[in-house]
């Protein structure tokens, strides 16, 4: 999904109307649950623990999944050079689009961009891959990911950062720096807003699904709206 | 999108959507891993029934590099040459289970037919019919142009393609020869009109066909003339169509050489053009003909890199035709 196709949508949504008291009675009211500073100060605590896992960031490759992973790992990769002077702040996209396993059903997904950073010359071999998603839900996007990542090399070790964990895997992945962890129900939506994608204050909002339909189990959308 | 089968009527978003999803599959074949597994499990059969051989391995290789099954079917030395009807071909192939059907065809309209006669379920991509459409070539030939002159990806065709999400607004575009007989003259005229590009079709007069006029382009019938005054910033040559030219090579025009003379384009010719202008040729090339040696050599040339952007913008539309297909049906029965 490219950055300009679905994001706007994304944002019309029912449950995106500002929560108040007089909020329609089958849905409760949006709950913020991370502020602008509560994201920063969880991205700098990442980056540090990149850096405390691996010693140092020297092979480390970050690696966002479009559209809110790629600005999260834009932001890490700043933060890791900061932090470790040796580390050249580049970072890549690794778009999943083409490895899902829910493409049949699902309409029709745009694909996105995949770039490696220049200086690796194409391949991601023995390298520490950090992938960067926003929220981390059933986890069928992180195994897209590393079918993705499989063809494009062999990486030494491959390692999982997620602004918020909310719950509810349906595969045998976790991830290794979580900046929340989020308790959810299932029939909630957690949505993640970015200055830079979105255009509006960073946040975390939980909201109950409009419908009150589940989203059900195939619906780990790339959006950031889970 | 469930077909694609013509360039007339398809929508700028759409056209510019299977351009950017090309550009993705482009980029995914520089890896040393050229396959993905986006259509493991589907069947798709290339229907010929006509020769060809780049258009045929063009889609086949688009589809195995997307992991599809792919099922070969020529015309000749099968069922159809024992007398088997379109519609009894696409009943088989319906009871066999194919996922997509790639048709050429020399019958103008037959995949118009296949696709809403309700033979088949499958989807339908037109790979040309008769002297009608041709659309994957007008979007690999859009797609080319786009990465030269707006994508900036200089002469080797290697450099960074910077033209996601655009179109083609206010390119000149010339379409230089045998339009009477071209479907992708046709294609490309309403595509790269529908994409903002200026055409010129250039043609001796007989071999600009009736109707002409109701086309968005325009019409020269001198070659020097629009490149020196019009100076388009690509030319597009094509095939001089000599198998469907009934009564002998002299019908249309005099001789081969009044024609490479009039309409040829070779390096004096080229040299008119502005520098940042590009050579397309749909091929198989008449070296000689409608295009010389030198021309179709030249740095400017970016005829082999149409074959390679063939095979990404085959892959693009199978992908957008074959990815989404069963939600959107399930879609459509459940809608209230």
């Amino acid at each position: 999904m490219s950055p300009g196709s679905r994001m706007p949508a994304s944002s019309t949504t029912p449950a995106g109307a500002p929560a108040g008291p007089s909020t329609a009675p089958s849905s409760g009211p949006d709950r913020t649950v991370l502020g602008e500073a509560d994201i920063s100060r969880a991205l700098t605590r990442i980056a540090h623990e990149v850096v405390e896992r691996n010693r140092g960031a020297a092979d480390v490759v970050l690696l966002g999944i479009p559209t809110r992973g790629v600005q999260l790992a834009r932001r890490l990769a700043e933060r890791l050079a900061q932090i470790e002077p040796s580390f050249d702040g580049e970072f890549g996209t690794l778009d999943v689009t083409m490895y899902r396993d829910d493409l049949r059903r699902q309409p029709t997904r745009a694909v996105g961009q995949t770039v490696l950073p220049g200086s690796l010359g194409g391949t991601v071999d023995d390298k520490v891959v950090v992938l960067v998603d926003d929220v981390l839900f059933s986890g069928r996007t992180i195994r897209a990911a590393l079918d993705a990542l499989n063809d494009l090399g062999r990486p030494r070790v491959v390692q999982l950062a997620a602004l918020v964990d909310r719950g509810h895997r349906e595969l045998p992945i976790r991830a290794d720096y979580v900046g929340k962890n989020l308790p959810t129900s299932r029939t909630e939506r957690v949505r993640v807003r970015l200055a830079d994608v979105d255009g509006v204050p960073d946040s975390v909002v939980i909201s109950p699904t409009a419908s009150g339909s589940p989203s059900g189990p195939a619906s780990d959308q790339d959006g950031g709206e889970r | 999108m469930k077909h694609l089968l013509t360039t007339q009527g398809l929508a700028k978003d759409d056209a510019i959507l299977l351009l950017d999803t090309a550009a993705q599959m482009a980029a995914t074949q520089s890896r040393e891993n050229k396959k993905l597994p986006t259509l493991r499990g589907r069947t798709v059969v290339n229907l010929f029934y006509e020769d060809s051989t780049r258009t045929r391995i063009s889609f086949e290789t688009a589809a195995k590099r997307l992991s599809a099954d792919v099922i070969n079917f020529s015309a000749k030395g099968s069922s159809v040459s024992k007398g088997e009807s379109l519609k009894d071909t696409a009943l088989t192939l319906h009871a066999m289970g194919a996922d997509a059907v790639v048709v050429r065809h020399s019958a103008s309209g037959a995949a118009h037919q296949l696709a809403h006669a309700g033979w088949l379920d499958a989807g339908v991509l037109n790979a040309g019919d008769g002297m009608h459409q041709h659309p994957t070539q007008a979007l690999l030939d859009a797609f080319t142009i786009r990465r030269h002159l707006v994508g900036g990806v200089g002469h080797d065709g290697r450099g960074a393609d910077t033209s996601a999400g655009a179109d083609l607004a206010g390119l000149r575009v010339a379409i230089v020869g045998d339009v009477l007989h071209s479907r992708v003259a046709r294609s490309n005229v309403y595509l790269l009109h529908t994409l903002g590009a200026e055409v010129t079709l250039v043609a001796p007069p007989t071999l600009v066909p009736v109707g002409v006029e109701t086309w968005p382009c325009r019409v020269s019938y001198h070659l020097d003339k629009t490149l020196e005054q019009w100076q388009p910033d690509a030319v597009m040559m094509l095939r001089v169509q000599r198998e469907r030219m009934s009564g002998g090579s002299g019908a249309f025009f005099p001789s081969p050489m009044e024609y490479s003379r009039k309409f040829g384009f070779d390096a004096h010719r080229l040299a008119v053009l502005p520098d940042h202008a590009v050579v397309l040729h749909p091929g198989p090339m008449n070296r000689g003909l409608e295009i010389s040696a030198a021309a179709a050599d030249h740095e400017r040339s970016v005829i082999v890199e149409q074959v390679a952007n063939g095979v990404a913008v085959r892959m693009a539309a199978l992908y957008l035709l074959l990815s989404g297909e069963v939600s959107e049906n399930t879609d459509e029965r459940t809608a209230p």
